[in-house]
């Protein structure tokens, strides 16, 4: 009987000071923090995908608290539309958000890219990348492993038949983890009003290219001649130049004797 | 002398996950990647040294004076999971930093067995204050150490062909066999 009754005392006496040790410290070590980054980590995707360029969506909520404003920071996931919500919280308006999707910026696909080598080593196109800089021809090209499809939180990128991943432009949101993954940095996120791309990574000499790719680009200025703002040629590469939008880059379009310019 | 004995053996030799099979939850959990299995062990260790040193002051300054050793689990679980809450509070305001650092881990590391099991085996085998912190820390340290060489093994096995069916968690548990297996190989070292 006198053990339990000491037992139960010591138990109970243990469980208070504890409890009270507890709540004192609760009390003054209680970190004071804005109800705001509670409200906006809510509205938040919550995917933790690393897409604002910070930590996890907890740190993106801070951030944005402790500036006050949207400036330079973005949630590409979220959208148009949880900014407009975390502004409100803000009370602050919405800068406006180009919405992003990625895109693959290679066309040479299993007939069309030369294949110099059998690669047999590990699926990943890191590994390949490695070792000898893969099975294309092309050391610009995609390698066609699915690195960016396997990093994928939304499933948005399939590899298709031609072994050339694909982006399903609706899941897409532009969190940029692709571009990421990609060892040869293939992918790049285009605003969404942007169809007109040039499906080319080589920075090769057009006559290299032409040994290796039947869709290479081979900076033949083409492009430029009949859409002067629509383009921008260095480095052996044409890029479309994306400000000026489709309508300056559309005239060049059928005009590529490679084919390398396309309309997604 | 002693101690660094008592420090290899509770580190290497009986390691807490690998010999005595305590925390394979947080084991095969936090697992994945090197950096957050080593914060893990960090927040594991931390914890594990302070439980050692508080359970002990209880087991004998209040258990064993007043009779009541049965009441360990009891009381070593309160202890522990209030220890560990009142440390998140104190480096929640002392160093935010830290707090991001081992914020996450410590709440998953409050009751966990490895930890208690520490408290235990150290009321168990009568440590004096200076040993039983000393075996806290080494327990820590073997810990850590069996989920750095298993994070580094799973970051390798990413990139492995490892068969359909063994994919995931079958092949973790076989790596964790294996090296339960490869860490029996220390038992001669030291015995005891």
């Amino acid at each position: 009987m006198n053990t339990i009754l000491i037992g139960l005392m010591t138990m109970g006496g243990l469980g208070l000071f504890f409890a009270s040790v507890l709540a004192f410290a609760y009390e003054k070590l209680k970190v004071k923090e804005d109800p705001r980054v509670e409200e906006i980590l809510e509205t938040l995707p919550g995917l933790n995908c690393g897409a604002c360029g910070l930590a996890g969506c907890r740190e993106l909520s801070e951030k944005i608290v402790a500036q006050g404003t949207l400036d330079h920071l973005r949630c590409p996931p979220g959208g148009a539309e949880t900014e407009e919500k975390i502004a409100e919280i803000l009370g602050i308006s919405a800068g406006t958000l180009v919405k992003k999707r990625a895109v693959v910026k290679c066309g040479g696909g299993k007939s069309l890219a030369v294949e110099r080598a059998e690669y047999r080593g590990i699926e990943n196109c890191t590994a390949a990348e490695l070792v000898a800089g893969g099975s294309k021809a092309c050391t610009y090209g995609c390698l066609g492993l699915g690195d960016c499809v396997k990093v994928c939180p939304f499933d948005a990128i399939h590899m298709g038949e031609d072994g050339l991943p694909h982006v399903v432009e609706e899941k897409c949101t532009g969190c940029g983890l692709c571009v990421e993954a990609c060892p040869r940095k293939i992918i790049e996120l285009v605003p969404c009003q942007n169809r007109v791309a040039v499906a080319c990574n080589s920075r090769d000499k057009g006559a290299v290219v032409r040994k290796a790719c039947k869709v290479g680009c081979i900076a033949c200025m083409i492009c430029v001649k009949n859409a002067p703002e629509g383009y921008l040629v260095s480095d052996n590469l044409a890029r479309v130049n994306y400000e000026k939008g489709d309508a300056a880059a559309e005239p060049a379009l059928a005009k590529c004797p490679t084919k390398c310019i396309v309309k997604l | 002398m002693d101690l660094l004995i008592l420090f290899i053996s509770a580190a290497v030799v009986n390691n807490f996950v690998l010999i005595y099979f305590l925390g394979i939850c947080p084991f095969l959990g936090v697992s994945n990647k090197l950096e957050k299995a080593f914060s893990m062990g960090l927040a594991a260790t931390f914890v594990m040294v302070l439980a050692a040193l508080v359970t002990w002051l209880i087991n004998n300054l209040i258990l064993i004076p007043f009779n009541l050793p049965f009441l360990q689990y009891v009381a070593f679980i309160i202890v522990i999971a209030s220890l560990v809450q009142f440390v998140e509070m104190f480096i929640r305001k002392v160093s935010p930093a830290l707090y991001r650092a081992l914020g996450i881990f410590l709440p998953l590391i409050t009751t966990n067995c490895a930890i208690l099991g520490m408290a235990l085996l150290s009321a168990l085998r009568e440590y004096n204050f200076i040993q039983s912190i000393v075996f806290g820390f080494a327990a820590g340290i073997g810990f850590t150490l069996a989920l750095l060489i298993m994070s580094g093994i799973r970051e390798e096995l990413e990139t492995a062909p490892v068969p359909e069916p063994f994919k995931g968690a079958p092949i973790t548990l076989i790596i964790a066999g294996l090296l339960a297996l490869a860490f029996m190989g220390f038992a001669g070292l030291i015995t005891g």
